[in-house]
């Protein structure tokens, strides 16, 4: 429950804002990931690697999902109901294919040879750091199948578009970080 | 989800004598002192689990004083009660190293940090910027559930068989990463590792919710320049929590990988106890830049919060307005944007290029401009007040001593060439003991004895406030002067026996001194507790609605607000909040308007 000043006149909701803070937040922890990682890449005895071609299909099926999330948040303002519910659940699917997608990637790049033990290099990072964005992006399917359970099942009509636009800023996020961090592995070897 | 639907809920409940929290509203035990959403319960959960944490933390290191205080003495009863881990009445060595450890991280984070803005940002946000509650007082009590689970697992590492984390707070690597270097380091570092972790979790939680507040939920009129000080220290408090905690946890994380899963992030070229370690191309520099990118700022997330409340209370025991309010503001900002820019100044003597830590020299000094700026400020609020000396006035002005005294040494630290002379020795310890140690406790003193009659509506003991201050200033200085001189003869910090140095013998007396003070300095600490714990049942009762004559918001709620803070509408804000001494009027609180006559400048 959140209790507002009503005498109060907002430019932007305290949630989206406190989203927007967080985003920061998170920004900050994988920017001191990629920089300890710039830092390494210039040492000695650093192993370089191949990017498996999985990890490009994986893109295609957030980015997907992203365009669908959008889609849902634009039939959602629009009140159709059923075209959302539909919406919604492609987004929360494309959403488990990529992380599926991911361990399948994870598990060819452990059979090709790049393992967590011993020397360091740039395998080592993309584990933690694929590792760590994929918990984000599997705290987004939580939070978007909750949500879609609630489009199904919940009594109450969701009167505000707040919660899913929450949603859809931070799936776009982690959607764009993505991005980020396969470039940042792909340029910086 | 309606306004004002919410609101209704609280203007209900108008009969607020002094047992109207007992009948507000009919809230179960459970929804009420434990998973509350109310942001003053939630503070004084902080507080609460706060002074547990600086009890467990300041008996510790008592008992490494008596270590270095007494090296060549037994004392059986440590046997009795700690097993083990003093054998034959000894502090052993695992031990020793365990203590200083737990005491750092204790104090910095559980205390300093979570205790001190957990309590305060809790308390004070709503209360003086107009607002109910918190942004998402649902995040808000997350926030400290799971500070309590950090807590919980941090507490349970001092009871694991080998015993909790010795690898220093800073738990460098390559020690900190192989569970072989020491009992400390095997399980105990792990637990000390996810309980950061949580911690880290928690203070995100709260940074979110004290930004979006502070930020967003402004009662009518109460714009960036009306806030009171505090409002502003938590608020860059809370960025430089929000942008640096992150990357301390990544951190943590590439050393948690590197204990059990056999990574090379930090390990290169080990080998030990005889076995070569398959590590290679790793660095343990690497960690000390992401620890210390949040470590430096984490001393002003202790500090600023301290020197936004003593701004407010100088103000209204002076009767004075703040002196420079736009500067006390300015040089905040300089201290928080310039804080994130020295961290490497903690790592003079890593081999790091001369170049850059001439870079760093410079950004390092440049804090004491905007520090400078903060004490004249506070020196010229005190002149020519009309001052009174409360619990919380003089612990403020102590506040403004320690900072001085310790910030001063800052200048030598700062100083990559000095540095280098004086790393790693008992002036190091001396230094961020007192200005940011003992300091920010001042602050938090000082606070707590001033929002005391908001928190629980009846005063502390003054005259146990007034022991407490003297007994602890007195203290203090008693232990960190002496340990300046020390340093400066090398004596070296994390050693337990310094028996072995001939040069060193001179010190004997001096240390013995100084564990006798920290005896004597704990127990008027525990004092101060009796004094807490006392007063919330048996203390004085809060008879009017502004005990201290101050202007800001929290003061025109009931004695003992309830959930909503206000019983009816919230305050309309007119003016700055330190309208003191103005027109002949000693205070003008911040909902009052402007007078027909009255000049419309500070």
């Amino acid at each position: 429950m959140v209790i507002v000043s009503a005498q109060q006149k907002q430019k932007i909701r305290p949630q989206i804002f406190i989203l927007w803070v967080a985003i920061a937040s998170i920004i900050m922890m994988f920017a001191g990931l990629t920089s300890a990682y710039i830092v390494k890449s210039n040492q000695a005895g650093w192993q370089n690697l191949a990017m498996p071609q999985l990890f490009l299909i994986s893109t295609i099926a957030i980015i997907g999902s992203s365009v669908t999330l959008q889609l849902a948040v634009s039939s959602f303002k629009k009140k159709a109901v059923a075209k959302f519910q539909q919406l919604l659940g492609i987004t929360v699917l494309l959403g488990i294919l990529f992380v599926v997608l991911q361990c399948f990637g994870f598990k060819q790049l452990w059979e090709s040879g790049i393992q967590l033990k011993g020397v360091a290099g740039a395998g080592q990072f993309l584990y933690v750091i694929f590792g760590l964005h994929g918990l984000h992006v599997i705290g987004g399917i939580v939070a978007l199948f909750v949500m879609l359970l609630k489009a199904f099942f919940g009594k109450s009509k969701i009167a505000t578009n707040t919660p899913i636009e929450v949603m859809a800023t931070y799936w776009h996020f982690v959607d764009f970080l993505w991005v980020y961090i396969l470039l940042f592995f792909i340029w910086i070897q | 989800m309606s306004n004002e639907a919410t609101l209704n809920d609280h203007t209900t409940d108008t009969n607020h004598s002094e047992h109207s929290d007992v009948h507000h509203q009919q809230q179960s035990f459970v929804s009420k002192y434990i998973f509350s959403q109310d942001h003053k319960t939630i503070g004084k959960q902080f507080l609460i689990t706060g002074i547990v944490w600086a009890i467990i933390g300041g008996l510790f290191s008592v008992l490494f004083r008596l270590q270095l205080g007494f090296p060549e003495q037994t004392f059986p009863i440590l046997e009795t009660f700690l097993g083990r881990w003093a054998k034959g009445g000894v502090i052993q060595p695992e031990f020793y190293y365990a203590l200083v450890t737990i005491h750092g991280t204790v104090l910095v984070f559980f205390v300093l940090t979570a205790g001190l803005s957990g309590t305060f940002a809790n308390l004070l946000i709503p209360l003086q910027i107009g607002a109910r509650d918190m942004a998402s007082p649902f995040l808000n009590m997350l926030s400290y559930w799971f500070f309590f689970l950090a807590s919980v697992i941090m507490l349970s590492s001092l009871f694991v068989h080998t015993g909790p984390a010795s690898g220093g707070w800073t738990i460098y690597p390559p020690l900190s990463a192989l569970g072989q270097s020491g009992d400390g380091l095997k399980i105990g570092m792990d637990l000390w590792l996810i309980s950061m972790a949580m911690f880290i979790v928690s203070s995100l939680l709260g940074g979110l919710n004290y930004i979006a507040t502070i930020l967003n939920m402004r009662t009518k009129g109460m714009s960036m320049t009306r806030l009171p000080l505090p409002m502003w220290a938590i608020l860059f408090t809370s960025i430089l929590g929000v942008l640096s905690f992150p990357v301390l946890l990544s951190g943590a994380i590439l050393l948690l990988f590197d204990r059990n899963l056999g990574t090379s992030f930090y390990l290169s070229d080990i080998v030990i106890a005889g076995e070569i370690l398959p590590n290679e191309g790793g660095s343990a520099i690497l960690f000390q830049h992401l620890f210390w990118f949040l470590g430096h700022p984490e001393v002003y997330i202790i500090l600023l919060p301290a020197m936004g409340m003593v701004s407010e209370i100088l103000s209204v025991n002076s009767k004075k307005p703040i002196f420079g309010y736009m500067a006390m503001i300015g040089s905040m900002f300089a201290i928080c944007s310039l804080g994130f820019l020295v961290w490497a100044h903690h790592m003079f003597v890593t081999g790091l290029n001369p170049f850059l830590g001439s870079v760093f020299v410079l950004l390092t000094l440049l804090i004491a401009v905007p520090s400078a700026i903060k004490v004249f400020n506070w020196l010229t609020t005190l002149w020519r007040g009309s001052i009174r000396f409360t619990p919380a006035m003089i612990f403020a002005i102590g506040f403004v001593s320690l900072f001085i005294s310790g910030g001063l040494t800052g200048l030598f630290l700062g100083n990559s060439t000095i540095d280098i002379y004086l790393h790693d020795t008992k002036f190091v310890v001396a230094h961020f003991h007192i200005v940011m140690g003992v300091a920010s406790m001042f602050g938090m003193f000082a606070g707590i004895y001033h929002w005391f009659p908001k928190m629980f509506g009846r005063y502390l003991n003054n005259t146990l406030g007034y022991i407490h201050f003297w007994g602890t200033i007195i203290c203090a200085y008693l232990i960190f002067w002496p340990m300046h001189y020390e340093g400066l003869a090398g004596v070296p910090r994390r050693y337990l026996d310094l028996r072995g140095w001939h040069s060193f013998n001179q010190f004997e007396d001096l240390n013995k001194l100084i564990s006798i003070v920290t005896i004597i300095v704990f127990a008027i600490q525990l004092m101060f507790v009796f004094n807490f714990f006392y007063s919330i049942f048996k203390g004085r009762k809060v008879r009017v609605q502004n005990p201290w004559g101050s202007n800001t918001l929290e003061w025109t709620t009931p004695i003992n607000p309830g959930h909503g803070n206000w019983p009816g509408e919230i305050p309309e804000v007119h003016r700055w909040p330190y309208d003191y001494g103005k027109g002949g009027r000693s205070f003008i609180p911040q909902t009052e308007p402007f007078g027909a006559d009255e000049s419309k400048d500070h």
